[in-house]
């Protein structure tokens, strides 16, 4: 690993000062992404913002919206009886992320910002409409991923918070990649305040999507029979060792019949 | 160079480290503490596990500064200052949960994290589930967790 800077800034203040106005500092949240690829020298920061005390964890659960703290961990967001109880496919998907270790580290503010095509989290923003909130604005799901690795954030901006309208009926099913549990595909349904939204994760080239031929067949009739006939081209889909486009293809037909099962 | 003071095993320690060292690197190198492993350096294998403030982290994907005015466990914190083993260990040497060792550590913390924060039991499927961070290439896995289940109820019981 190249050798970098660091510093644990005490305010939200100070971590967007020390980011600002040099392209080469990283922020880092969890780090199980970002030290993984310092170490394979990826990446070669000047220095690393550490956003563990700027007090960005927490859950906070009202009638009709849940808002997780962006230093939240995927371990805290699976074991929360609040998240449980009121979007329970959320809880379950932060309980699958990677493995316990992972889990205890891992944030969804980290996930977001880096927005690996593969990544769970992303899926589950989109699907149901979620609001992400930084140091200087709110930006809806469907303006924020821009593709593989690409977001509407601005260098230097800083995710604060996640909220999530709590919906009707909502799952997340994941077919994942035995080796590295990466989602070969996972697809997020959600039937609520946004209406029906199916996000797909791990099967695209251009990252997490909408599967809006499912979402009509399944605003007319909320049940897995109703995705009888409904296909998506293998056009865009990603295709490596593990899985071809044309599978994938088929795969995301298959999770998210299996999906809207799960969501009753 | 940054200072990071942590307590490690319930000792308190000072050290001088850079942004990039890597936790382990600081158990291992600066603190002598080279029962934590490191095995793949691609945050897949688990044989660092170690307990940070009471959670399983690996540590070979956890900067030093990170550790700051933390309370690491390592492997050698388990037994007791008479040398007796951890129920976890104890029961790993009964049940023959380890041909070359060398994932050992990092299973026993995993085990010892996954148990304590599961005291209505787990099955057989949700120990070998709780294990997906740590690999044994000696195809171990049978009787380690026949080992972590007889753990479940000598932890339960203290």
């Amino acid at each position: 690993m190249y050798d970098f800077g660091y510093t644990k800034p005490s305010s939200l203040a100070d971590a967007v000062a020390a980011l600002a106005g040099d392209d080469e500092a990283k922020a880092l949240a969890g780090g199980q992404t970002l030290i993984p690829v310092l170490k394979q020298r990826l990446n070669k920061p000047t220095k690393v913002v550490d956003l563990s005390k700027l007090g960005l964890s927490g859950i906070t659960v009202t009638g009709d919206s849940v808002t997780i703290g962006a230093m939240t961990n995927h371990a805290t967001v699976a074991a929360s009886a609040d998240v449980k109880r009121a979007i329970p496919a959320l809880a379950a998907l932060a309980g699958g992320i990677g493995d316990i270790q992972v889990r205890n580290r891992g944030t969804i503010g980290g996930s977001l910002a880096n927005n690996d095509p593969s990544a769970c989290y992303p899926s589950a923003v989109l699907a149901l409409g979620a609001t992400i909130t930084t140091n200087k604005r709110s930006i809806s799901a469907d303006d924020y991923f821009q593709g593989m690795f690409t977001t509407a954030l601005d260098a230097g901006e800083v995710i604060t918070s996640v909220s999530f309208p709590v919906p009707a009926k909502a799952a997340y099913i994941k077919f994942k990649n035995p080796a590295s549990r990466y989602a070969m595909v996972g697809v997020f349904v959600a039937n609520g305040p946004k209406g029906v939204r199916v996000a797909v994760t791990g099967a695209g080239q251009g990252g997490v999507f909408r599967h809006t031929a499912a979402e009509a067949a399944l605003s007319k009739s909320w049940s897995p029979a109703s995705l009888d006939g409904v296909s998506i081209p293998a056009d865009g889909m990603n295709s490596d060792i593990h899985a071809s486009a044309p599978y994938r293809a088929h795969l995301v037909g298959v999770v998210t019949k299996r999906a809207v099962t799960a969501a009753g | 160079m940054p200072q990071v003071t942590l307590t490690v095993n319930g000792k308190t320690s000072t050290v001088e480290v850079e942004g990039r060292t890597l936790l382990v690197e600081l158990l291992r190198e600066k603190l002598g503490l080279t029962g934590t492993h490191v095995g793949c350096d691609t945050s897949q294998c688990g044989a660092c596990v170690v307990h940070v403030d009471g959670n399983s982290v690996k540590s070979c994907t956890m900067l030093a500064v990170q550790a700051d005015g933390s309370s690491v466990t390592t492997i050698e914190g388990l037994a007791k200052a008479d040398g007796t083993l951890h129920p976890m260990q104890e029961m790993f040497r009964e049940h023959h949960a380890l041909q070359c060792g060398f994932c050992t550590p990092g299973m026993v913390m995993a085990a010892v994290d996954l148990v304590a924060k599961n005291p209505q039991g787990l099955s057989e499927e949700q120990i070998r589930h709780g294990l997906e961070g740590n690999l044994c290439r000696c195809t171990g896995y049978h009787n380690i967790v026949k080992a972590i289940d007889a753990a479940q109820p000598l932890m339960h019981a203290k």
